[in-house]
């Protein structure tokens, strides 16, 4: 993944988000950019997150030289515990998931379609796939938010009119953050709640692959620090 | 009267019984619970046409520690079933692809949380279950649904295991384990789906007892051996991760 692109930078894209979760709210994080979330400094929000592996309420990534090597998040990084940290087996940490117990969870995607539909196992023409915990948390959290690049690397549109690869879950996507902008899915097209600092609505427009509703006054991208 | 230990001295020891055809669960989810030295001494055992359960297929992380790949690339896989049988980056190539998608190796793709749960059920004498997972996806094609209260469902299976691998870091005699951290993870739920399951454990065997009745994550009456990881370089121990270029 290229570290120029235009827009948001993966921080911040992944900050964007972070300024969403509500205090109290569980949390749990995907492989990839959302993982940067846990760095994100919300303030006093009192956030706990989640782990697939059964990890509840861990910190920012550990410090070089500091690493617990049996202790990692999502992506197999070395994290930090919070007070009141827990552990669980894999089967409670799902119970969990499946039990409608997290508020969020944040993933990473290939495509989001205007009805919610989101695609993030397989890529197109290849054998298998990697599912991890991403259905599980794609059907029973109570939110989904995605954050993905605005388009691929040859140009083509990540939000979509109807996903060409397989679906993860349907209709399930609230909130999706690029390096473009905030995006709310509709049903009808897409809306854009916020834009990125130095992207003009006509590239928004052009990176969109279906209908794309613009308020009235459309506020720059809320960023941290 | 005292208990018969179940602390067996090698690793080659704990594994000289598995036949060819046996299915086996691995323990772990990137580093922390993989019980290397078992799988090393599968490798080295040799069983053949055998059906390996664990997260991935290995060999997405540098550097590359014991995996269940290297039990394909080693001829004795006949099928996996993992919650990842490719790699979700395009850029990544993982070793398994080469096996599966020439035909060499069947895989079977299954969510994690359907992964875990269906060794679970396999352990509670569940034989089936119905969950929200999946449903509306490509896995759901030609299977078994059920609405319940108004919502659909998918019917899953139990997943028992002949044998589990799992790394512990304190056992006593008995087989009462402890984990630290997120060396949990699929460990215990796989140590009650199997037949015969295999601890290998970071400190020295403890004697029954010594270990708080209170504080035992997985009883003993689900472990079958023991056996104490070596210092390395005799014995493998996690790895600091090297991180993935951008």
């Amino acid at each position: 993944m290229s570290g120029t692109i235009k827009g948001l930078n993966r921080q911040q894209m992944a900050d964007r988000i972070a300024l969403e979760f509500q205090d109290g709210w569980i949390v749990n994080l995907g492989v990839g950019i959302p993982t940067m979330c846990s760095n994100t400094d919300i303030g006093d929000r009192d956030i706990t997150y989640h782990s697939e592996n059964g990890v509840i309420g861990y910190g920012p990534i550990a410090p070089a030289g500091e690493e617990d090597l049996n202790l990692v998040n999502a992506g197999g990084q070395n994290v930090t515990l919070k007070p009141g940290a827990a552990v669980v087996h894999h089967a409670d940490s799902f119970a969990i998931i499946r039990g409608g117990h997290i508020d969020v969870t944040v993933m990473g995607a290939y495509e989001v379609a205007r009805n919610g539909d989101f695609a993030n196992w397989k890529i197109a023409g290849q054998k298998g796939g990697g599912i991890g915990g991403a259905m599980d948390l794609a059907a029973c959290a109570k939110r989904v938010f995605i954050i993905l690049e605005q388009t691929t690397r040859s140009g083509a549109p990540r939000l979509v009119d109807q996903c060409a690869l397989p679906v993860t879950a349907r209709g399930v996507v609230k909130l999706v953050a690029t390096n473009y902008g905030l995006f709310e899915p509709t049903g009808d097209g897409f809306r854009i709640r916020e834009i990125a600092p130095g992207v003009t609505l006509d590239e928004v427009h052009a990176t969109v692959g279906c209908k794309l509703t613009v308020p009235e006054i459309l506020p720059a991208m809320r960023l941290v620090g | 009267m005292a208990q018969k230990s179940k602390q067996v001295g090698s690793f080659r020891e704990a594994v000289q019984d598995i036949p060819d055809g046996a299915t086996i669960g691995f323990g772990g989810f990137a580093m922390p619970g993989v019980p290397f030295n078992l799988i090393k001494a599968l490798h080295d055992h040799g069983a053949k046409q055998l059906t390996l359960v664990a997260n991935t297929t290995g060999g997405a992380q540098q550097p590359r520690m014991p995996d269940i790949g290297m039990l394909v690339e080693n001829g004795q896989v006949k099928k996996v079933v993992c919650a990842f049988t490719a790699s979700t980056r395009p850029t990544d190539v993982i070793p398994f692809t080469k096996y599966y998608e020439s035909g060499e190796v069947d895989a079977e793709l299954v969510p994690q949380g359907t992964l875990a749960e269906r060794m679970r059920a396999a352990g509670a004498g569940i034989p089936a279950f119905y969950t929200p997972t999946a449903v509306g996806t490509e896995l759901a094609q030609g299977r078994e649904t059920r609405v319940i209260n108004g919502r659909e469902y998918l019917l899953e299976y139990a997943l028992p295991l002949d044998y589990a691998f799992v790394r512990a870091t304190r056992a006593d005699s008995f087989g009462n384990l402890q984990f630290h951290r997120s060396q949990r993870n699929f460990c215990p739920v796989m140590a009650t789906a199997a037949r015969i399951a295999i601890a290998e454990v970071d400190e020295d065997i403890l004697p029954a007892g010594a270990i708080d009745p209170d504080q035992v994550h997985t009883p003993g009456i689900f472990i079958h051996r023991v056996v104490r990881v070596p210092p390395a370089p005799e014995g493998i121990w996690p790895q600091r991760r090297q991180e993935r270029r951008r």
